[in-house]
Order: structure tokens, then C-alpha cells, then sequence
């Protein structure tokens, strides 16, 4: 068989293409082949972009919330492109596809760092209650029980203005 | 303000915990201001809207308590070369340095805290302080974001953390980093192996200037990869822990060098120093190997001067920018040749 680019040379080289899901075939010469092939251009956007690409592991079963983002207009799709998202709102609307992407990444889905004062909301409190709980079992442990009852106490306040 | 480049940064000051082997460490904190696009996606408009605020969150009382005076600039009105000695000198990313449109620095006097306005996140705070100094870089960085809180909204969510315009930088968005020097470990050609070792740790390992960039004078900078489903203490708990075992395995490495053939590493230092204090022409590259080995020298009692403030000095001021700046005009790259020759024959003469 010819190459089918010059039509002069013997194709070795067999090419399959994938480009938003519409498949072309070619069959080429060595030099053709060389000619045609992208340049191995290293770029760290690129390469992250790659990195998000890879693999649809993701929970199917969980409901696409959005395809774009409804702040920003930014497709999971574009996202790919760059690894760059466009606004804080892109993590709410592209969750569906982000969140298996960051636990990838990550291994995890849940911030255990700093809990800013103003931004932060309900999370400070919702920690505090956590580090009560666990003082609190361990002073029953030790059966300091007039201190548990202050902690409790505190627990149930805190946990009086989170239902509010 | 007038931007001072010449001024010995803090983290070039070279004294603190293993300061042999660890140059300096550095806390980067990304944050995004609430309500305005990120990077990739902002105007003009939005991009002079986050330095004003900034700009007004550095002159708040609170802050300037807590942290002290900060001074803003506009990379605009920076020459391309001031531009590339804040890079030189570890402030600034090469990205920002080239980046176009509205952007800002932010720095303290002493260059241990800065802020990179409208680089790939609205902010991203910086400390940068000499030696294995990481939660002391950690205690400054914390107590500035605080006070930069209370004038500024951050985008934070109570699930993923701090949103930042990449995922890879989501939860903290801390990255924690520290720069080492281990030239007895690439001389016994095991850096390969004990870098590469580090990813299985979650730590990655770059060069001289972040990422993408190549080691030179045996410079390495170590840091974490991840930044969601940790507290930053154990984040930086993590890599002091790493950056410890560096130091120690390098240090191995220079007894094994001692031990193995001392003749020929005295020899490959003070031929260095040889070359440094005579040489009429060096290119930045061959400077950097030389002061590596002097460098080394020093640490293993075979030289006993320069100390290490004047090599961290020489590191900077070898660089192209850098020279030009000190010689007040651009320069062919055969002339800075000859004048970084001869700027460091002038500096090493110096008593220290």
C-alpha cells in the first residue's frame, strides 16, 4: 500500500486518530509519519490537563449537577484544557466531575486545615464539638465527671446554635 | 517606596537550624478573593480590583500591627530587569516576572514576607526565612493570612477548604518548601535515588528557580504535593521530617567523601576557590558549580571563609539580572562575564 499523503511511498506506519470522538485512519509513510507527528512540546498546564484527563473513574451513579458552571460559564471540558478553573463557583457546579478528580489527586475530599474566622461559617464550631467530644470521653475515662458535665454542657450549647 | 534590590534579603543571612546543608525555607499560602473570577478569567477590571483591595488590606491598622509595614508595587512599573532580579532573588515565579496586565508585589523590608498579586490566585502569600526555620515561616504566614482575613473575604468552602484556581493547590493551598544543598550526595551519585525516593513520600523535588526548572549548583528544592485532607502542621511536620533526613544523608555522604579519598576533595575545593578569587571570565553556571564546592568546603572545616551569608550573597549576585543591576546598564553576555569575574574576586577579597 502507498502512503496516502505522497502517494510515493511504500506506508509502514498505521495512524488512528480520536478527535472529539470522530476516528480517522491513515496509513503513511516513515517520513510522513515523522512529519506529522506533534511536537513533543513539554508544558506543565498541558501535562496537568493530561493529568485530569486520565481515567473515568467516577461515580456515575451521583446526579450531574451541571455541565457548566452557572457563574462563570466554564465546561469541565475547558477546564481540561488549561487545569486552570474559573471562579470559586466552579467547584459547586462542576462538582460531579471535579470531586473524583481531587480525590485522585489528593486522596482525599475533606479540608482538615485552617478554618478561617469570617469564611469560615459553621466549621469552626462544627470542630470545636469534635475536640469537646473527644475531651469529653476522656474524662469520663477518667471519671473526672464534674469537669465531663461542664463539657457537655458546652457541647450541647454549641450544638443548640448550630441547629439554630 | 523605592524598591531596594541591592539589600540582603532575610532568608540570605544564612545562620538558623542546619544551615550546612538547608539555604532557606518557604510557606506559600494561595488564597482568592470572594466574588471575583479567578485568574484565567479575569478583566482588567478585576485585576486592578484585587490589588486596590490588597492594596488597602496592607495599610490596614491591624494588619501593619501584626505583621508589619508592607509595600506594594506594580510589576508594570518594574524594568523587565528589576522584574528578573525579584525572580534571582526567590520573591517572585519566572510566571509572574513575564506575565502581562495588572499585577502587584508586595514585600516587607526584609523580604521574609511577600505577596504575589494576581499570579495564577489572586494572592499568594509568602514567607521565605534563612535555614531549616519551616514553622517559624509557618507562624508568620498564619498570623499575616489572620490578619489579612479581617479585611478580606476569602473563597473558602467548608468541605474542600480554600478554593484555588488549580485543584492541585485546593484545602490549605499551603505549599511548604526548602531549598538544599547537596553536592556530596550528587557527587556520590545518589541524589538520583534519594530524590526520586521522596514522590513515594509525597514530596516533590524541583529546581533552583520552581517548577519546571533544572538544578544548578547543586541546589534543590523539596516541597509537598498535597494540600487537601491534612492540618498545615502536619503537612509541614511532614517535610521538616523529609528535609532532616536530607541533611542527614548528606552529611553521610560528605564523611563517606572524607573518608574515601580527602586529598582528592581538598583538592576539587580549593582548586574552586582557585579559580573564584583568579579568574578573569565566568559564565553564571560554572560560578554556581564553584561556589557550590566552595560552599561545601566550608561546611566540612576545609576552608575556613567565606561564611555562608557572603556565598548566599554570591549565589544571588552572580545572576544575570542581578549584575546588571550593579553595573547600571545591560550588558552583552561576554561582558557580564568578565564583570561577575570580576565582582567576585572583589567580594571574596573582602575580610568576612
Amino acid at each position: 500500500m502507498l502512503c496516502e499523503r505522497c502517494q510515493e511511498k511504500t506506508a509502514s506506519v498505521h495512524v488512528t486518530k480520536i478527535v472529539n470522538g470522530k476516528k480517522t485512519e491513515l496509513n503513511l509513510c516513515q517520513e510522513c509519519a515523522r512529519e506529522l507527528q506533534p511536537q513533543l512540546n513539554f508544558s506543565i498546564p498541558k501535562f496537568l490537563a493530561g493529568l485530569f484527563d486520565y481515567g473515568t473513574d467516577f461515580d456515575v451513579t451521583e446526579p450531574q449537577v451541571c455541565e457548566r458552571c452557572k457563574e462563570c460559564g466554564m465546561t469541565y471540558e475547558e477546564f481540561q484544557q488549561t487545569g486552570r478553573l474559573g471562579c470559586a463557583e466552579c467547584y459547586r457546579y462542576l462538582a460531579s466531575r471535579l470531586n473524583p478528580l481531587i480525590k485522585r489527586i489528593h486522596g482525599s475530599q475533606e479540608h482538615r486545615g485552617k478554618v478561617p474566622k469570617r469564611a469560615g461559617g459553621n466549621l469552626r464550631i462544627r470542630r470545636e464539638v469534635e475536640r469537646l467530644r473527644v475531651q469529653l470521653k476522656q474524662l469520663v475515662e477518667h471519671e473526672e465527671f464534674e469537669k465531663a458535665a461542664e463539657v457537655r454542657d458546652r457541647i450541647r450549647e454549641l450544638e443548640r446554635y448550630l441547629g439554630n | 517606596m523605592v524598591l531596594d534590590l541591592e539589600k540582603v534579603s532575610k532568608w540570605m543571612e544564612g545562620s538558623g537550624p542546619h544551615a550546612d546543608i538547608v539555604i532557606s525555607s518557604r510557606i506559600r499560602l494561595a488564597r482568592n478573593l470572594k466574588g471575583i473570577p479567578f485568574s484565567n478569567l479575569m478583566t482588567k477590571q478585576h485585576q486592578v480590583k484585587v490589588i486596590e483591595q490588597v492594596n488597602n488590606a496592607i495599610n490596614a491598622p491591624g494588619v501593619i500591627q501584626s505583621v508589619g509595614k508592607l509595600n506594594l508595587y506594580s510589576l508594570k512599573e518594574l524594568s523587565p530587569l528589576e522584574r528578573q532580579i525579584l525572580v534571582e532573588k526567590h520573591i517572585i515565579s519566572p510566571e509572574l516576572a513575564e506575565a502581562q496586565g495588572e499585577r502587584a508585589v508586595v514585600l516587607r523590608n526584609d523580604d521574609a514576607l511577600s505577596i504575589m498579586v494576581n499570579e495564577e490566585d489572586h494572592i499568594r502569600l509568602q514567607c521565605l526565612l534563612p535555614a531549616l526555620m519551616l514553622h517559624e515561616a509557618w507562624r508568620l504566614a498564619d498570623a499575616a493570612d489572620d490578619a489579612f482575613e479581617n479585611e478580606l473575604e476569602f473563597s473558602f468552602d467548608q468541605q474542600l477548604g480554600f478554593l484555588t484556581s488549580c485543584p492541585t493547590n485546593v484545602g490549605t493551598g499551603l505549599r511548604a518548601s526548602t531549598m538544599l544543598h547537596l553536592p556530596a550526595l550528587v557527587l556520590t551519585k545518589q541524589a538520583g535515588k534519594v530524590l526520586s525516593a521522596l514522590t513515594k513520600v509525597g514530596v516533590a523535588v524541583r529546581g533552583l528557580y520552581g517548577e519546571g526548572t533544572e538544578s544548578q549548583g547543586n541546589l534543590f528544592q523539596v516541597s509537598n504535593q498535597l494540600t487537601l485532607g491534612h492540618s498545615e502542621e502536619e503537612i509541614i511536620n511532614n517535610l521538616s521530617i523529609v528535609t532532616v533526613r536530607l541533611a542527614d544523608q548528606e552529611r553521610e555522604a560528605r564523611e563517606l567523601l572524607r573518608k574515601q579519598n580527602l586529598w582528592k576533595l581538598e583538592d576539587r575545593i580549593w582548586r574552586a576557590y582557585g579559580v573564584l578569587t583568579n579568574a578573569r571570565i565566568l559564565s553564571a553556571q560554572e560560578a554556581l558549580q564553584l561556589i557550590s564546592d566552595v560552599r561545601l568546603g566550608v561546611e566540612m572545616n576545609i576552608l575556613k571563609s567565606p561564611d555562608q551569608r557572603l556565598l548566599n550573597q554570591l549565589m544571588v549576585q552572580v545572576q544575570p539580572a542581578y549584575l546588571q543591576l550593579k553595573n547600571k546598564k545591560e550588558m552583552t553576555p561576554f561582558d557580564r562575564d568578565v564583570y561577575r569575574a570580576q565582582m567576585v574576586r572583589k567580594l571574596l577579597a573582602m575580610p568576612s
